[in-house]
């Protein structure tokens, strides 16, 4: 067999990522006929810029979603003859086999790789990001609705981390020796817990006058969230090993966990300094003086009155920062810290293929302009999304 | 004003305090110092060797006690073993009479890299001053192109050019820089992609490659652009966006104001406009941008070092976080953390003296 030409290659790749086309087809075909019935979402189709970003943003979420389907070969398998095999070329011994991407230096394929790959961003990216807005949003709005002491504590505390280079706190928290003393873990039980209280808090301000339904919810909460909350904390043969494996409800692998806290932790205190900066704004307003005088309780002021009044800048920097937040699990994967070395992240597989960059580009250059293209369309989506809610 | 300075300054003390705190109890964790023990002395120690070894050079005292010591505020440990006097403070064969009672940070005394061998202080001076020299570079790259940016793409908000250049900055923010060094690296170093071929082919460039993709030689032979073109560019990109999309924030936000209308309705002309009335108040708001960018920059130095194996201040960074290097990693913290802190400073002080209408109080 003969090696590929690149349009048969590209011809190929596209082939490969049909689910992706017809899913990306159905979605935005159904939001345009409805957006105007959408809200903000639906504004987003009014501008171009806005309307690519989500695309681009969507094609990796499917690809993530259909991963299984589009992947031609497993991303672990080696297949001897095919080190650093260029894009193209037909695999030994298989009829109509190619690597569609090349090899890796290990001889595996690097498409397969990267679509791989997506799924563990996917994962973990906007996740990470959702706790930490909970933690900095459950900090934030105390801090900066009181202020006085508590203000300048938390501050204080936000400001030692964010002074903290990201890569040193990276190299401090996920060397092995750490890992072995449990402080990451020690770290998710604190952050792990903001969720929860979040919830809590919101649904018992709303809710307090109806002691009845509140009391049903709150004790939902306490136990779904709480056992997931365990779940998703214990690991076996670790320092927290709470849970029997039977009851074990989220089965992730120590290392990731590792990861997804050191990410959380090191957003939190920005997040936590952009809702405090908002709260100092909005507790001037008139309606929060009207509520004050009605004699709401501070936290239903702070979470049903002040909170959704800021959403605006909020959506925005959710979506930048979950850009932001896969640049760091990039830089993770870089350094080759907290994911297995044969893991198929995009950060570990540019450091992978980075020590032979000069001589073969594809395997370091595929993953990183499939990790370029997400956090682009991030960044566009939330240029639109600012545009968009600054016109009304 | 003075007691702005002064309460700031009191601030930073106590930070640097708490943080280089943290990463001597973190770098000294008793994994990590078995670890150590086993490096420096024999790796088929027994655990009871391990833990005399550990007594026997001090690293067995309380934890505050001995980032007392680091600091030099406490006394160093000294131990006398069959009529040897040894300690902290001193050196093989001096005389313990002679030695001076606290050596730490405060006496001017790093301490020991155990991984280059020398000591810590030299390292980080020779180190710094290399990954100076790529900070410059990477200023007079960076600074201009995305002042020039900013402006070009501020001065007529929603034009095409604007448009443009707006897209550019935020592909430049989504990009981090070992994304780009790859793609450079691809580009414009690999002998078999990108447009080096082409050249050679062609007969435009001598050597094989347009740039090289590592900066090693920049410190033995001298700087070149064939060495050191392509790490200056990786960090610039970078933060060319970001500071690019600040001063066109600020450009547009001053290009509306009424003395600009009233400038252009005397008939000064639109360059002369952009030029005297509108630049210089535009200005204000990227400085503290640019003065913020450098804790970034630190990050994107580490990654850049890394990644074109330029042996500065973010490759020994790597270098002692890697290999457990307790005092050459606490030095690297304070430094960087140093960094850090000066910037908020400096930046919040020069916006007080570049915006009369700011008070500090």
């Amino acid at each position: 067999m003969d090696a590929l030409s690149w349009g048969q290659i590209f011809g190929r790749i596209a082939w490969q990522f049909w689910p992706v086309w017809a899913a990306l087809i159905l979605t935005f075909a159904v939001s345009v006929s409805f957006k105007r019935r959408l809200g903000l979402y639906g504004k987003l189709y009014d501008s171009p810029v806005g309307m690519v970003g989500f695309g681009l943003v969507m094609f990796w979420v499917f690809t993530a979603l259909f991963a299984p389907v589009i992947m031609t070969h497993d991303p672990l398998t080696q297949v001897s003859g095919m080190k650093n095999a260029l894009p193209g070329f037909p695999q030994k011994g298989a009829e109509g086999a190619y690597y569609l991407l090349g090899g890796d230096n290990l001889a595996r394929d690097v498409f397969s790789r990267m679509v791989a790959g997506s799924v563990l961003v996917i994962q973990i990216a906007p996740m990470a990001t959702i706790f930490a807005f909970m933690v900095g949003i459950t900090l934030g709005l105390p801090a900066g609705y009181y202020g006085g002491k508590l203000d300048t504590g938390l501050s204080f505390l936000a400001n030692q981390i964010l002074a903290f280079p990201v890569i040193l706190l990276f190299y401090l928290l996920v060397t092995p020796e750490i890992v072995a003393s449990g402080l990451p873990q020690y770290i998710g039980v604190v952050l792990f817990l903001f969720p929860l209280i979040f919830l809590i808090v919101l649904i018992n301000s709303r809710l307090y006058v109806k002691p009845a339904l509140r009391n049903l919810l709150v004790g939902l909460v306490v136990v779904i969230g709480g056992w997931l909350y365990l779940s998703l904390l214990s690991s076996p043969d670790t320092r927290i090993d709470l849970l029997p494996p039977q009851a074990d409800a989220l089965e992730i692998p120590g290392n990731i966990l590792i990861v997804f806290v050191s990410v959380v932790f090191v957003n939190a205190p920005t997040v936590f300094r952009i809702i405090r900066g908002l709260v100092l704004d909005i507790k001037t307003r008139d309606y929060v003086a009207a509520s004050q005088t009605r004699g709401e309780g501070p936290w239903y002021i702070m979470l049903w009155e002040i909170l959704p009044n800021a959403r605006g800048p909020l959506i925005v920097d959710f979506c930048l920062r979950i850009g932001y937040t896969t640049i760091l699990l990039g830089t993770l994967g870089f350094f080759g810290l907290g994911l297995s070395p044969e893991s198929p992240d995009w950060g570990s597989t540019i450091n992978a293929g980075r020590r032979l960059l000069s001589i073969f580009v594809h395997p370091a250059l595929v993953p990183a302009l499939a990790l370029m293209s997400l956090v682009l369309g991030l960044n566009l989506l939330a240029d639109g999304l600012r545009e968009e809610s600054l016109k009304d | 004003m003075l007691a702005f300075l002064i309460r700031r300054v009191l601030t930073m003390v106590l930070t640097a305090l708490c943080l280089t705190f943290v990463v001597f109890y973190l770098t000294n964790l008793p994994p990590n110092l078995e670890k150590l023990a086993k490096s420096e002395a024999s790796t088929r120690m027994s655990d009871a060797d391990v833990a005399s070894w550990i007594e026997r050079n001090g690293f067995g005292r309380p934890m505050l006690l001995r980032y007392g010591e680091w600091l030099g505020v406490v006394p160093g440990w000294t131990r006398t073993e069959d009529g040897v006097t040894r300690g902290r403070c001193i050196e093989a064969g001096q005389d313990p009479a002679a030695a001076p009672l606290r050596c730490g940070v405060l006496q001017g005394d790093w301490g020991f890299s155990t991984v280059f061998k020398q000591p810590v202080s030299q390292i980080i001076a020779e180190r710094l001053s290399a990954t100076g020299l790529l900070m410059l570079w990477v200023m007079i790259v960076m600074v201009p192109t995305s002042l020039l940016i900013g402006v070009l793409s501020g001065m007529r908000e929603g034009s095409r050019l604007d448009r443009g250049l707006s897209i550019f900055s935020i592909a430049s923010t989504a990009t981090p820089e070992y994304v780009s060094g790859v793609v450079l690296i691809a580009l414009f170093a690999s002998t078999t992609t990108g447009i080096s071929p082409w050249l050679a082919e062609q007969g435009w460039i001598s050597g094989k490659t347009l740039f090289l993709g590592t900066a090693t030689s920049a410190l033995d032979s001298g700087i070149t652009f064939w060495n050191f073109g392509l790490p200056v560019m990786t960090i610039a990109l970078y933060g060319i966006g970001y500071i690019a999309r600040m001063t066109r924030a600020s450009m547009t936000e001053v290009m509306t104001a009424q003395y600009i209308r009233t400038a252009r309705l005397k008939g000064v002309s639109f360059g002369m406009v952009v030029m005297k009335h509108a630049l210089r108040n535009a200005l204000i708001a990227p400085f503290t941008v640019i003065m913020l960018q450098f804790p970034w920059l630190l990050n994107g130095v580490v990654i850049v070092e890394t990644l074109f194996n330029y042996k500065g201040f973010g490759w020994t960074l790597v270098q002692a976080a890697g290999n457990n290097d307790i005092e050459l990693l606490l030095a690297c913290s304070v430094v960087a953390v140093f960094v850090v802190l000066m910037t908020q400073l400096i930046s919040d002080i020069g916006y007080v003296f570049l915006n009369p209408r700011i008070r500090v109080s």
